[in-house]
């Protein structure tokens, strides 16, 4: 799967500079604090893959989001796309070129669109900024198209944001991902500030597109239902890290780590109404000071001795990893 | 059965506009008993919190009541002024909202603002109430209570702050518990814990609870009965298992076809053309009949009023049809 791979994610890792000014330190005598955000998470998105990343909030998925799409320099790992590296490429043209194949997709409609500017510009300026239409002409006739594409008028081009509601602006943030003809998309979170019919059109929507022009998303979530409904292969992640990775069917059949199950009980569900739920215990701890050994393993009751001192790498067989020494060890 | 704790009898919320004045709950009538949850579910837009808000007399100017009637155990509280309904508020109703770092007073403890609370509704002295506060912080969870009553809200994280929110909220043993969306800020593992930790609090003080929220789910886990609100009315309304597994509305079996579930996957989600109307052009006759598939002309002229429907209440004028057409009754 990795040879045909549209993107591949290496060991990613993020870490960012949290510490107090230079004056309080030495005041307070406190050192450099530093919050990982991401560590060393790898996934790959094949082509027409949808690959979700699930997770609570502070868990790191909108910190590897905004990796894979460039918008933040990896304090280590790389991103590749078709097998360019995304950070290593010197030269801007080079960079340039890749960047017209990715796209992202904003979780709130409201604050990712210019309330200055006409849909019809918004629209238009990936469109302008990759020089993809000779004039002016053949941009209005492509924006027009667009907007067709994803339930709008051609007449909304006219219109500002504030003059159309949640789920029609983020048709309008999806016309404008798609007007630099790309491949791959990255979601983050792109239906979580929208009611739930709309949300349902928006999903709809992004599948179509999918099955039209081949897109690979990168869909990131913190709804495991909205996640299965989309995904091909999802990734739980837990403090920075991804604690499992599996196909989607098997993730909900037949969940391998701790996290992935006791989430799984907590979720309530319409399906599944009237049985008994299970709260998971405790909180998500502190990212700056994260348990030693497994970052779960204050939480989890199947947790023995070797979680408290070693950080389980993912493994197992085929497609379905986890990093849980228990699970290593067959113990669950 | 006994009498209701609350009882709401076509109520009515309007907006005055320099133009014209806007009806943004329009005819809401429904009971909740001791003990029992009754979960008010509505996409945004919907008057579910303003309902809320109405019931405490906390709706915001130029909102007002401009009719029907709410009655807490027998006792009329609609029309009482503003002293009289601070001495109800606090006392015999309790309030959770969205987001409880807004709910709390940063700039105080948290057990004093429990202590004020408890000796503004109790003849309890200063001791006697800081001891009442920490078995209230016990009960709700709060490991170390002794201690933790002398932090500040922001020494606590999200959901132990809601868990501080409900201890506010019921240190005045009140008949009726108003919680809006007391979950949505909260991650899913939080989430659980909440939800249970209310559930089994009202369920052992008989309680009654108003349970506002959009999201299905939780009212699936948590309500005993369950109001769907559209465009400021009842859509529908009965026991939470009927209204979820056989919704009689066309709008309630749409929003539960656009819900992603854990269940067996399905291809599409339902979609429910268009969205809800803005409080300025609510359609008349049945409010949702441009978005409803099945609606006639009766639907775009007089509006339905709560039909029985099996054991629920729907408020469709398909539920007259299909009892003339067929002798049983039951509706397609």
């Amino acid at each position: 799967m990795s040879v045909a791979a549209l993107v591949e994610a290496k060991s990613l890792t993020r870490v960012f500079d949290v510490s107090k000014p230079w004056l309080s330190r030495v005041i307070e005598r406190e050192n450099k604090a530093y919050l990982k955000a991401v560590t060393n998470v790898s996934f790959s998105v094949g082509r027409r893959e949808t690959v979700a990343l699930v997770g609570e909030s502070g868990s790191g998925k909108s910190t590897v989001a905004r990796m894979t799409v460039g918008l933040l320099r990896p304090t280590d790992g790389t991103v590749s796309i078709d097998g360019i590296d995304m950070w290593a490429t010197a030269r801007t043209a080079e960079r340039q070129k890749l960047r017209r194949r990715l796209q992202m997709i904003f979780q709130d409609p409201f604050a990712s669109l210019n309330p200055r500017w006409r849909v019809q510009r918004i629209v238009a300026d990936p469109i302008k900024a990759f020089g993809l239409a000779k004039d002016g002409a053949e941009i209005e006739h492509r924006v027009g198209e667009l907007l067709r594409l994803v339930g709008l008028d051609p007449k909304d081009g006219a219109k500002y944001p504030h003059e159309f509601s949640g789920g029609q602006r983020q048709r309008i943030c999806i016309a404008r991902a798609l007007s630099s003809n790309p491949e791959f998309l990255v979601c983050d979170e792109p239906t979580s500030a929208l009611d739930v019919s709309v949300q349902a059109q928006i999903l709809n929507l992004m599948r179509d597109l999918q099955d039209r022009f081949g897109l690979s998303y990168l869909f990131i979530s913190h709804n495991l239902a909205v996640v299965r409904h989309m995904a091909t292969r999802i990734g739980v992640m837990y403090l920075g890290r991804i604690v499992e990775m599996s196909p989607a069917a098997e993730l909900f059949s037949a969940p391998r780590h701790p996290y992935t199950r006791l989430l799984l009980d907590a979720l309530p569900d319409l399906a599944m109404s009237g049985r008994a739920r299970r709260p998971i215990e405790g909180e998500i701890p502190n990212p700056i000071a994260p348990p030693a050994g497994c970052a779960f393993h204050p939480r989890c009751p199947w947790a023995f001795d070797p979680c408290r001192i070693d950080t389980p790498e993912l493994a197992g067989a085929g497609a379905r990893l986890a990093a849980c020494h228990a699970v290593a060890a067959g113990r669950i | 059965m006994s009498e209701p704790v609350l009882s709401v009898r076509d109520l009515k919320v309007a907006f005055p506009t320099r133009r014209r004045t806007l009806t943004a709950v329009d005819g809401v009538s429904f009971d909740i008993a001791a003990g029992e949850v009754l979960g008010v579910v509505g996409e945004s837009g919907a008057g579910k919190s303003l309902t809320g808000a109405a019931v405490i007399g906390l709706l915001e100017p130029p909102g007002r009541i401009v009719g029907g009637e709410v009655h807490l155990k027998g006792q009329r509280i609609d029309h009482l002024s503003t002293e009289e309904m601070r001495k109800v508020r606090g006392k015999r109703i309790g309030m959770v909202f969205q987001d409880p770092l807004t709910s709390l007073n940063p700039l105080y403890r948290v057990g004093e603002q429990i202590v004020e609370t408890i000796r503004t509704h109790t003849r309890l002295g200063e001791a006697e109430a800081r001891e009442r506060a920490i078995s209230l912080l016990q009960e709700v969870g709060i490991q170390g209570a002794r201690a933790r009553i002398d932090s500040y809200p922001h020494e606590f994280s999200g959901g132990m702050r809601q868990r501080v929110v409900l201890a506010l909220a019921l240190c005045a043993e009140p008949d009726l518990l108003i919680a809006d969306e007391p979950t949505t800020a909260l991650d899913v593992s939080i989430q659980a814990q909440i939800i249970s930790l209310l559930k089994r609090l009202c369920r052992e003080r008989g309680t009654a609870v108003m349970l506002i929220t959009h999201d299905m789910g939780v009212i699936a886990e948590t309500a005993d009965r369950v109001a769907v609100m559209y465009a400021g009315r009842i859509a529908e309304i009965g026991p939470v298992r009927d209204v979820v597994q056989h919704p009689h509305h066309p709008y309630t079996k749409g929003l539960m076809g656009a819900i992603p579930t854990l269940g067996p996957k399905a291809e599409r989600l339902v979609q429910i053309p268009g969205s809800m109307p803005r409080l300025d052009s609510i359609p008349p006759g049945c409010a949702f009949n441009p978005r409803c598939a099945f609606a006639f002309d009766r639907c775009r002229v007089e509006r339905p009023e709560a039909m029985p429907a099996g054991q629920s209440k729907a408020a469709c004028w398909l539920l007259v049809e299909s009892a003339a057409r067929s002798p049983a009754g039951a509706p397609a």
